[in-house]
């Protein structure tokens, strides 16, 4: 491996273990909002929204283990648990791509 | 979205060395490490950097639709983030717009310039910040024109209940002041990092520089 390359995997690995920071912001990203969120800010769940928003349900939704509570370590635990998976699903995926297309 | 992914998986299969496989894979797996460090900004609201400039830069903008994509695609699926629904829509700002206006930036400001100028820096900087915000302004157009195409016969919003004179606005200047910032930061630190280590693995320079010891060896 390319000392470049080595380094960066550290840094990525730096990343995820910062990772549970992310955490701290508390608040929803503009426009990322959740039913329950909209409904809040007002005061209606607009109906195409609530239609589809039950068309998909992730096996992880928010980063998070469902049923898991609120506790601090456990939320930080499971957004450690999700980077990692993230890193290793998106970083193979596109190994195993570029693998079969690389020239040279 | 669909031709454009098409698209870019040919430019790949012709254009992708071996030797940058593990950075493809690396900028993938950062893209998604980099969306989870949500930023508060004031006023309540969150945000973050993408990673798509830099991304941009160093693999070209063809590579990175692919790399963001598949970041982005996960996130939806497996952690409900972003949502399947808008998958297009954010791969088309984020996985497309970002990294093309980030890489045309930094090399109109980089110009001829060496590829160990401190210009260049700079260059990767302005190309973090302006990728992001008008991967921004791109959202805050198609948040904004939601509620214009999808309501019930009475007016009420179906989606996004806020029109463009709203997201437009808060898209743009969340962005200019704080994640586009954020962003540039990241963009420019490892930047100069792979000024000091290796400059082959950018895009486009190898092919400079082998062009320009032809041109040298027809004249020699």
């Amino acid at each position: 491996m390319d000392k470049i390359t080595r380094n960066f995997a550290i840094g990525l690995i730096l990343l995820i273990i910062l990772a549970p920071l992310g955490l701290l912001a508390v608040g929803e990203t503009f426009g990322e909002w959740g039913p329950e969120e909209v409904k809040e800010k007002l005061g209606f769940v607009p109906p195409g929204l609530e239609h589809l928003s039950g068309l998909w349900s992730a096996p992880l939704p928010d980063y998070a283990m469902p049923g898991s509570g609120d506790s601090m370590t456990v939320a930080a635990g499971a957004y450690i648990l999700s980077a990692v998976l993230g890193v290793l699903i998106c970083g193979g995926l596109l190994y195993f791509i570029g693998k079969k297309v690389a020239k040279d | 979205m669909i031709p454009i992914w098409y698209y870019a998986g040919k430019k790949l299969s012709t254009e992708l060395r071996s030797k940058q496989v593990p950075l493809l894979a690396l900028a993938a797996a950062f893209s998604f490490v980099i969306m989870m460090f949500n930023v508060p900004i004031p006023g309540g609201s969150t945000g973050h950097a993408v990673g798509g400039a830099i991304i941009g830069i160093v693999l070209g903008p063809w590579a990175a639709i692919i790399a963001i994509s598949v970041a982005l695609v996960l996130q939806a699926l497996m952690f409900g983030d972003g949502g399947i629904t808008a998958i297009a829509a954010n791969c088309f700002n984020m996985a497309v717009v970002m990294p093309f206006v980030a890489y045309y930036v930094y090399r109109a400001i980089s110009a001829n310039t060496e590829i160990t100028s401190s210009r260049r820096v700079i260059a990767s900087a302005v190309a973090g910040w302006l990728s992001l915000t008008t991967a921004a302004a791109f959202t805050g157009f198609e948040f904004g024109i939601q509620p214009l195409l999808h309501h019930t016969a009475e007016g009420v919003p179906l989606y996004m209940p806020y029109s463009l004179n709203v997201t437009v606005p808060a898209m743009i200047l969340e962005h200019v002041l704080g994640f586009g910032i954020l962003e540039a930061l990241v963009t420019a630190l490892i930047f100069a990092y792979i000024q000091r280590t290796d400059t082959t693995i950018l895009y486009g320079e190898k092919i400079a520089a082998q062009k320009k010891s032809k041109k040298s060896a027809t004249i020699a």
